[in-house]
């Protein structure tokens, strides 16, 4: 790899940058707003966190003991929509923004504007979806949104105000992630380096570039799907009437044909930045590079086609049955691939444990065993026992806490040095990473148990044979949201000061954006690194 | 060290504006799903749709009757919230032949002191048998309004087609009655 001058100056114009809350807001550079990204993440990771560890509490005995049922269906439904829409996905995105350009040789995104006006919409989508419940408070309307985040119609078409703030809420994250994605997509096809052919390209921009076309295909359909539930709810439409011709069955279609992508886009990234981190701690090259890439467009297409396996129990004829079963449980194909990459890179290397590591081969661990947990529920027989019981809770969490959180974890502190120029303290992150691990696996595997015996999920009260769980899950839960503030105050920490970090800050790490220094300037790769084959 | 030559600079907006054209198309496939579904649904009968619009008799195959075959065919009944009715069919269970054309009869009452609309959804179980189930007459095919108290018995004719799978030995119809949409559609 050889770097020549290549310059593109884009920046030009604007030396007199503003300052103060003027900068944030008016800020077009991707190392800002993917900061910003990353700080709404974590703010509303602990929002979100926050309202579900009340409706643990209130499961901790069998009984009403804290809060109303009501109250209970509109915390576990905003829980689950803040937790993907305004933490996970924006995550995925501020790390889109910070590395993708430093990844690719590029000075910025291609359409830095539109970036932050994709940034900037996210708050009031994040004060749409929780403000029924302050309105509540003053009288106004029955509380935020009480379907679960699946919005399923009828109940979503007889739903109060929450609803609706929930759909105005839906638009608008769903046009700040097209927007994003338009932007990556350009940024990517567009600004690599002089060079730097698609398959050469990091995988970490690889895993984006799949979830940012999934993104585009999928979110209008749910937009589509949720303008027709404002329509039947305030317009005198019948999309999902069945008195007037219409069919609820449909918006389970919609919802899912966009649903289950979705937990691709989340993990994709995710999966895209774990072989850089295997690869930087066993101190040897990516495995099966190419077989990576691959895997991740078979995931992208397999991924669009399966969605009806989140209700196979609706009805479905016996043949569209088997079809989903099969195709979805075809999709444990290129995972597989992706495992055997993942454990072949990590193959007789010189192995250092460092948090990052740490957090790479607990996920690994666990979101194997959202796998394997996950090709019993595409079995359609078993299914019908597992459906909407808490085995399908559990089931989840091992795949969105541990494949996605968990993965944002490792991504953090594997680039936080990186993005602030210090070392974050290895030591409260060890603790981060043990604390979490025990107690996520503390709080769902009982999960696991409580969904075999035939616990239903979204319910505030239960039968007393499931007390013992119940109580070792909500022990488990209150640990886990503990230490994510050990998290907080370590990312706190680091920004703030602490050791230095050198421009590779791992021994092995290989990229270009290793190159530039820790951290990196205001405007980098203003001159194009060229690459040579 | 080599300088580069410098490239034009890339210009954006033609992806851009197919990125926002695909986007726009699948926002449009969103909408174009639910006749398709429809569609889809009354081809194979998927959902246990039935037929939407009635058959005249001289549509119907000129099958004769399979007098070999017996088809036990049952009628249910659920009122959905806010329908102060009562429903219930007068023959609950009945066996036809494949072919053979028949008249049953449901009994429905307003409990109510004001006049009300209803709209009945039919469902048919195994699903595959939907499509088979052809409907001459159905209460089913029109809103109906029942005054204070009033009861009425309300007809459907049907016939279950010649070609009905071998598999199939029962099958059942399901009547879903709902408050009528205020706006019907």
């Amino acid at each position: 790899m050889n770097t020549a001058t290549h310059t593109l100056d884009p920046h030009g114009a604007h030396a007199a940058a503003p300052t103060g809350i003027l900068r944030w807001l008016t800020t077009t550079n991707h190392k800002d707003i993917g900061t910003m990204y990353m700080t709404f993440s974590l703010l509303m990771f602990f929002v979100g966190g926050a309202m579900i560890l009340a409706v643990r509490a209130e499961l901790f005995q069998p009984g009403l003991q804290l809060m109303k049922p009501e109250f209970f269906n509109q915390l576990i439904g905003v829980h689950a929509l803040v937790m993907i829409f305004a933490a996970l996905m924006p995550a995925a995105t501020g790390f889109a923004n910070w590395m993708i350009p430093l990844m690719i040789g590029a000075p910025d995104m291609a359409l830095p504007r539109l970036n932050n006006w994709g940034f900037w919409l996210l708050p009031p989508a994040a004060i749409l979806l929780t403000l029924p419940f302050v309105l509540a408070l003053f009288g106004i309307g029955d509380g935020a949104v009480a379907t679960g985040w699946t919005l399923y119609a009828p109940l979503s078409v007889q739903g109060g105000i929450g609803v609706d703030f929930a759909i105005f809420a839906i638009h608008i994250l769903g046009v700040s992630s097209i927007m994003g994605s338009i932007n990556i997509i350009a940024t990517i096809l567009n600004m690599r380096a002089p060079g730097m052919t698609l398959m050469q390209m990091p995988l970490f921009c690889w895993g984006w570039l799949v979830t940012a076309v999934l993104l585009i295909i999928t979110l209008p359909v749910l937009a589509g799907g949720v303008t027709m539930l404002l329509t039947d709810r305030h317009f005198g439409t019948h999309f999902f009437d069945a008195a007037g011709g219409g069919d609820p069955i449909l918006f389970q279609h919609l919802f899912w044909f966009f649903g289950h992508p979705e937990v691709y886009i989340l993990l994709l990234p995710v999966w895209g930045l774990m072989p850089h981190v295997l690869s930087t701690f066993t101190r040897k090259p990516i495995y099966g590079h190419t077989a990576q890439v691959w895997s991740f467009i078979a995931i992208g297409v397999l991924g669009l086609v399966v969605w009806a396996h989140h209700f196979l129990t609706a009805g479905l004829p016996v043949p569209a049955l088997l079809y989903f079963m099969y195709s979805t449980m075809s999709i444990s194909l290129p995972l597989a691939v992706l495992f055997f990459c993942w454990i072949a890179t990590m193959w007789r290397g010189a192995m250092s444990f460092e948090t990052p590591m740490l957090f790479a081969v607990g996920f690994i661990v666990l979101f194997g065993i959202a796998g394997l947990t996950g090709l019993v529920l595409a079995d359609v027989a078993a299914d019908a026992q597992y459906h909407h019981s808490y085995f399908v809770v559990a089931h989840f969490h091992y795949a969105l806490f541990t494949g996605g959180i968990m993965g944002v974890m490792t991504g953090v502190y594997y680039w936080l040095p990186k993005w602030t120029g210090h070392m974050y303290s290895e030591k409260l992150g060890k603790l981060h990473f043990w604390l979490t691990v025990v107690s996520f696996n503390l709080t769902f595997m009982p999960q696991f148990f409580l969904g075999l015996a035939g616990m239903p999920r979204r319910i505030p009260d239960y039968a007393l044979q499931f007390a013992e769980f119940n109580a070792i899950s909500t022990v488990g839960s209150f640990i886990l949201g503990l230490s994510q503030l050990i998290f907080a105050y370590n990312i706190w920490r680091c920004v703030k000061g602490g050791e230095k970090a050198s421009n590779t800050v791992w021994e092995g790490t290989s990229g270009l954006e290793w190159e530039l220094s820790s951290p990196p300037p205001h405007h980098s790769w203003e001159t194009q690194p060229v690459i040579k084959a | 060290m080599r300088e580069a030559a410098l490239p034009p600079p890339r210009r954006h907006g033609r992806l851009v504006v197919r990125l926002l054209l695909l986007a726009a198309a699948f926002f449009g496939f969103g909408f174009a799903l639910v006749p398709l579904y429809d569609t889809l649904c009354a081809a194979i009968g998927f959902n246990g749709k039935t037929l939407k619009d009635a058959i005249a008799a001289k549509d119907l195959p000129p099958s004769a009757i399979n007098y070999q075959r017996k088809l036990g065919v049952q009628f249910t009944s659920t009122l959905m919230p806010g329908l102060p009715w009562e429903i219930r069919p007068l023959e609950p269970a009945i066996e036809i032949h494949p072919g053979e054309l028949r008249t049953t009869r449901f009994l429905v009452r307003n409990l109510s002191d004001q006049t009300i609309v209803g709209q009945a959804v039919p469902s048919v179980t195994p699903t595959v048998a939907a499509r088979h189930f052809r409907k001459l007459d159905c209460f089913c095919f029109t809103q109906q309004t029942l005054a204070p108290g009033e009861s009425r018995e309300m007809a459907l004719t049907f016939i279950v087609d010649g070609d009905i799978g071998d598999e199939i030995s029962e099958l059942t119809l399901a009547y879903a009655f709902f408050p009528a949409p205020k706006d019907p559609g």
